[in-house]
């Protein structure tokens, strides 16, 4: 499978990164490279296999329910790059 | 009395105890190597104040006979982990000026032991990379250089500044991580010793996510005690990472000089490439035959999905990077460019904030990921997976106690070389490593000799799940067999 320049915006526009038209033809052959290298997956059979989702076989630990931070919303808002009262700000988001 | 900062770890360990110096000595002639080695831009931020008082309070624990097992001795960290009050940026623009709150599990255990911070190491941007070259600090220079050349290599990726901090004797271990092979890989390419734990070993807390199914932090280090010794204070159970395994964690430095003999080695065929190096293949038969010697028995061995480790990796890898980068927003944390909705302050951010590698593997994985390819790509990779890990599984259930192969199809290469026009010439680096993340078993690489143009070559030893004590003992073996390798200093 290959993608072409419409399907370039497209992922482009999901992984939210702008980019410039001027960009997409390299962009378009960088990751067509890469699909056709990972093309070779469809050779092998794979009928029956369970996907992997845990590559250590153990169970999850659980902890109770229970609040065991917190009260440190300055150091939540420390980086941020705008921030009023210990809020995030971003651009107006409704009208 | 020896520069001190080309003893081994274990050895200053010694020289602290009898208080043949003093860690203030120490980290002093350490801080100074960094100074005089900014060209290898291997530091992307030095902490000398707070070294200086870290050494001075190991002082005076030794003093009162109270340090812990790395009291005193001055280390590397890797700018993936988060350090409190100190920059951590992963080398990337888009966390900018970010300066953590927090310290990340695997560093708050070598500060616990007595470790001393010297500065945060360069390494690709997010860890994406197999030489250094992504990082938004600029390339590392490898301290090794090709026999009567002036050209500078890459030390390998991502862990470049950690391995090239080791091998230029500037800290006496460094904490890395590795993805795909980003400690074993520059270990390799560096002459230093550098070891992938088994996932979930080392806790993730705290450091900066790639693709969290196969990261685990290790240690690069000079020797294979040394790494053992690393290893030690860096695994452990933490609650705050449920993949984190909890069992005790063995005292690694005994492992070495454990002898080997009966153990039988695994020589897998599928690692023979077509095109490898006769350099490569005679390393590779130089490694068997110091085990057979030390009393290790040599099987062949077959793990049939090997060809099919990297393609897999390239889906699953960029496709928990698009889902655990997809953080870096412009609004909680790092960069922020502006824009005139938040869909736009998004995008700006994330096409001024992450680099071109970056980009791509993220772009890379929102496709695979989304609607229509999600089974074609994802899915079919995690079975693919599922059969790698059992190829594994298979090996190790005929008696199997390791299994021994090269760890990179070549020596380092010069910077700007590989990968410019097609990013897969890259991605091949990691063809001997990357099935060990894959299948999330440990695996050490350990110098191994050199090729005709003087520079060093690794082998790498794959275990057992959490069975890093045999790499151990393998892995000196090899190095009491090869010696040690030291770069002729030229920066």
């Amino acid at each position: 499978m290959s993608v072409d320049a419409a399907t370039v915006r497209r992922i482009a526009q999901l992984a939210r990164i702008a980019v410039t038209d001027a960009e997409i033809p390299h962009l378009q052959g960088e990751l067509n490279a890469m699909l056709a290298f990972v093309e070779q997956l469809s050779e092998v059979n794979v009928e029956g296999v369970e996907p992997m989702t845990s590559v250590t076989p153990m169970a999850m630990k659980k902890r109770q329910d229970v609040v065991t931070d917190g009260e440190i919303a300055d150091d939540i808002v420390k980086n941020a790059p705008m921030t009023e009262n210990n809020f995030f700000l971003v651009p107006k988001v409704v009208e | 009395m020896t520069h001190l900062t080309s003893l081994t770890l274990a050895e200053a360990r010694k020289g602290l105890a009898d208080k043949t110096f003093t860690s203030l000595e120490l980290t002093d002639a350490h801080l100074k190597a960094i100074e005089e080695a900014r060209a290898l831009n291997a530091f992307v931020m030095e902490t000398p104040d707070q070294a200086r008082a870290m050494a001075r309070d190991a002082d005076a624990r030794i003093g009162k006979g109270e340090g812990g097992p790395l009291a005193g001795i001055p280390l590397g960290i890797k700018d993936l982990f988060a350090t409190k009050d100190v920059r951590t940026t992963a080398c990337s623009k888009i966390l900018g000026n970010f300066v953590p709150t927090y310290e990340s599990t695997v560093t708050s255990q070598l500060w616990r032991d007595g470790a001393v911070m010297l500065g945060k190491l360069n390494n690709d941007e997010f860890a994406m990379g197999s030489s250094n070259e992504t990082s938004c600090f600029g390339p590392v220079g490898n301290p090794w250089r090709r026999e009567g050349s002036n050209t500078t290599l890459v030390p390998g990726g991502s862990s470049g500044g950690s391995a090239s901090a080791v091998a230029a004797l500037l800290c006496m271990g460094a904490t890395a991580t590795d993805t795909g092979g980003s400690i074993r890989q520059p270990a390799a390419f560096t002459a230093t010793v550098g070891i992938k734990p088994t996932y979930g070993r080392c806790s993730r807390w705290g450091i900066v996510a790639f693709a969290s199914s196969l990261d685990q932090a290790g240690p690069i280090a000079r020797t294979t005690r040394d790494a053992a010794i690393l290893l030690r204070s860096m695994a452990g159970h933490d609650p705050k990472d449920t993949t984190s395994v909890d069992i005790p964690v063995p005292d690694y430095e005994g492992a070495i000089g454990r002898s080997v003999k009966g153990m039988k080695i695994g020589i897998p065929k599928e690692y023979r490439l077509d095109g490898m190096p006769a350099e490569i293949e005679k390393l590779w038969s130089e490694g068997a035959a110091w085990l057979k010697a030390a009393g290790a028995e040599l099987v062949e061995v077959s793990l049939p999905h090997t060809k099919y480790a990297l393609p897999a990796y390239y889906i699953v890898a960029p496709a928990e990077a698009s889902s655990n980068l997809a953080r870096y927003d412009g609004v909680r944390y790092g960069l922020r460019v502006p824009g005139k909705s938040i869909g736009e302050l998004y995008e700006n951010t994330r096409a001024e904030g992450f680099g071109a590698e970056v980009r791509r593997r993220v772009m890379i994985g929102t496709y695979v990921l989304s609607a229509g390819y999600y089974d074609a790509y994802y899915i079919r990779a995690q079975k693919v997976r599922t059969l790698i890990k059992k190829d594994f599984e298979d090996c190790f259930a005929q008696g199997i106690s390791a299994i021994l192969t090269p760890a990179t199809p070549s020596a380092a290469f010069g910077i700007g070389e590989k990968g410019g026009a097609d990013p897969v010439e890259m991605y091949l680096n990691d063809i001997f490593t990357v099935t060990v993340n894959m299948a999330g078993l440990p695996g050490i690489a350990v110098p191994a000799g050199k090729d005709a143009q003087g520079l060093p070559l690794g082998l790498q030893l794959i275990g057992r799940p959490f069975d890093e004590e045999t790499l151990f003992s393998l892995g000196e073996v090899i190095e009491q067999a090869a010696g040690r390798f030291t770069p002729v200093r030229w920066w």
